[in-house]
């Protein structure tokens, strides 16, 4: 398994909180992400990690998401 | 009449305020070039009966999902006169694209906040006037739970039917300047209490032992409940038929009232007999679902299910069919990916359910010594969690999870008690519909097989049954079931539950004679390879019809009937070999 790149949202830890750049993403899960919040230039939060690789839980605004690895280095993003 | 459909993201409670809207009354219908069912209801709006029609949640309108074609050709295709738009009302500045996406089918909108009283604890407020101004369609905010705003509802939608609006095409930039205008949202907006259970349910050590104390609870209540239930039920068909149903047809010709009794009325009690088990798990599946913790469980347990092609939801549907795989099945509605959804469905009837277990206690109890009678059972339930998993890693390609794992956590919420039954009623009334004509066929058609021709004596080898069982006799004795096993197995097609009873008919002795003789008959070996046979060729009928109403495709429900028989040949072919070689 290669190391996540550290600019996306999978390299963040519990606590961090980090402002969106793009979504590299194919169409289907772009659009999933924006309509779930997921969008440049919003601040997400990571909340919790499962345990044995399992999903991240994430915060954008008022909506809690949960996000499995492989999306969520898709998402990249800038750390505050 | 004029029609009204509902459309919003899934979690905004739409399916709540349809139910606020409509009561009980509401069917599920088919609609032409329209691949799922769906909720509607009549209703009386002003002066006039409006149908009112609950389209399925989606995120968005420009994918190409299930739901969202389902949306789209509904919207075009069928004459609607408004839609309502369903938004969580603390989460606008993400939902609002729908409206958007909904605005441009040129079809008058209402746009209805929902969870308001979420909102107001969050300390959002919305003018709800302004913002209605900004967007030129009317706003109103309500909490469907609560019942908090419906009257004004109603007169709006009444409203937009009478002088339908014209349609915008607001862009981007003009909702989120209505939303800055309109919307206000505290800094630090989030759910202190869901915050400070979720860091005790969710926790990296106690999160999974606290799951699987959860769900073994809940299992614990719906049987403490339900046992006694059932076993009323079952008193209460038999005192029927004896004080009843038999004199009244004691002079009708014993094809007759065999008809009626054994195959009609058996039928519709087999049925019946499910009712109170599937009530109480639909409340359950209501409660893990409605207060927000089946999303959690799907977090704790992913990990591991991702490398089955499945996800944590469908983990919790293949728990809930340890105790009856009909609710389990109608439960992963919650899928929105057809794919995974499917793949669900196929898995779960490998779950032990609670009649397959009855089967296994009477054999094992007959054939094996108290020490090792727990070890078989347990061997068993691990059988029933390999097939599962060995199912979905070989047809995890076919059925490609097509949907992305990114799925809301909503806080915790208390449902009404109004949510959970007016659901339990749906759930039910849904599965009686779809399956009691296809079971009552299915006992009927077995009647006719152990009882004709009328000459052999009922259940024996003489009837078409036994033809049938020494024409399989081939096929089956390599896994050493004989003739009267493979006439148990054909009952066992119909319900495990009647699988002992069979039995008796079939040896012509009851109780501890019945054990006895087919201790005497049939040995370890061949009783176990029965039993992992009987695990996993099919479960019962009303799964199946469970299947064939909720696939709605004839090739997959062929898969699901065809595979467990395959792979149950298989398994008992390979014990019965190797433990009869060594």
């Amino acid at each position: 398994m290669s190391a996540p790149s550290p600019h996306t949202l999978a390299a963040l830890r519990p606590g961090d909180r980090a402002t969106i750049l793009a979504l590299d993403a194919g169409q289907a899960l772009r659009h999933r992400l924006t309509a779930l919040g997921l969008r440049a230039g919003r601040t997400v939060s990571l909340i919790r990690r499962a345990r044995f690789g399992g999903p991240f839980h994430v915060r954008v605004g008022t909506t809690d998401l949960m996000i499995r690895i492989p999306d969520a280095r898709r998402v990249q993003v800038r750390k505050a | 009449m004029k029609r009204v459909a509902l459309v919003g993201m899934p979690n905004t409670g739409k399916s709540t305020l349809f139910n606020r809207l409509t009561g009980a009354q509401a069917k599920v219908g088919n609609w032409p070039g329209i691949t799922v069912d769906l909720y509607s209801a009549k209703l009386l709006l002003g002066d006039e009966m409006v149908q009112l029609v609950d389209l399925p949640g989606i995120y968005d309108l420009r994918g190409f999902s299930e739901d969202e074609q389902v949306v789209t050709t509904f919207l075009r295709e069928q004459s609607v006169d408004a839609v309502l738009v369903v938004l969580n009302a603390s989460q606008l500045e993400r939902q609002m694209q729908l409206f958007a996406q909904l605005a441009q089918f040129g079809i008058p909108l209402v746009l209805v906040l929902n969870m308001a009283d979420e909102a107001a604890a969050l300390g959002i407020t919305v003018e709800r006037e302004t913002l209605a101004g900004w967007l030129g369609v009317p706003v109103c905010l309500v909490s469907a739970k609560r019942g908090q705003g419906m009257e004004q509802l109603r007169s709006q939608i009444v409203h937009a039917l009478r002088a339908p609006a014209q349609a915008l095409s607001p862009d981007d930039a003009l909702i989120e300047a209505a939303l800055k205008a309109t919307v206000h949202v505290p800094a630090q907006a989030s759910h202190t209490l869901t915050e400070r259970i979720d860091r005790v349910l969710l926790d990296p050590w106690l999160g999974l032992p606290l799951f699987f104390g959860v769900m073994f609870l809940l299992f614990e209540a719906v049987f403490w409940i339900g046992t006694p239930l059932q076993t009323a039920l079952a008193d209460g068909f038999s005192a029927l038929r004896a004080a009843a149903l038999d004199p009244a047809l004691a002079f009708a010709p014993p094809v007759v009232s065999g008809f009626l009794l054994d195959g009609v009325y058996n039928g519709l009690t087999t049925v019946a007999s499910f009712v109170p088990l599937i009530i109480l798990f639909f409340l359950a599946m209501a409660i893990v679902e409605d207060t927000g913790y089946l999303s959690r469980a799907a977090f704790l347990i992913d990990a591991l299910m991702a490398r089955f092609g499945l996800d944590g939801r469908s983990f919790v549907m293949i728990l809930m069919g340890f105790g009856c795989n009909v609710p389990a099945l109608m439960g992963t509605r919650v899928m929105r990916s057809r794919g995974l959804r499917l793949l669900t469905m196929l898995v779960i009837p490998f779950s032990l359910c609670s009649a397959r277990l009855q089967v296994f206690l009477f054999f094992i109890a007959a054939l094996f010594p108290p020490r090792t009678a727990p070890l078989v059972l347990f061997s068993l339930y691990l059988m029933s969690i390999g097939a599962a998993m060995l199912t979905a890693l070989i047809f995890k390609r076919r059925f490609e999870n097509s949907d992305p794992f990114v799925l809301e956590i909503p806080p915790y919420r208390f449902p009404t008690l109004r949510q959970v039954v007016l659901r339990g009623w749906h759930e039910v009334g849904h599965f009686l519909r779809r399956a009691t004509r296809f079971i009552v066929a299915g006992v009927v058609l077995v009647w006719l097989l152990t009882n004709f021709p009328a000459s052999a004596a009922p259940g024996s080898v003489e009837t078409w049954a036994g033809h049938l069982g020494a024409w399989l006799n081939p096929v089956l004795s390599p896994l050493g079931i004989d003739p009267k096993l493979t006439i148990a197995l054909i009952f066992g097609f119909v319900a495990k539950e009647i699988v002992i009873g069979s039995l008796a008919v079939i040896y012509a002795r009851e109780g501890g004679a019945l054990v006895s003789a087919i201790a005497h008959d049939v040995t370890w070996v061949q009783a176990y390879s029965f039993m992992l046979f009987t695990l996993i060729y099919t479960p019962c009928l009303s799964t199946i019809a469970t299947i064939r109403s909720e696939g709605r495709n004839a090739a997959f429900s062929v898969l699901a009937v065809a595979w467990p028989l395959t792979l149950a040949w298989l398994v008992s072919f390979a014990f019965y070999q190797a433990a009869t070689y060594f």
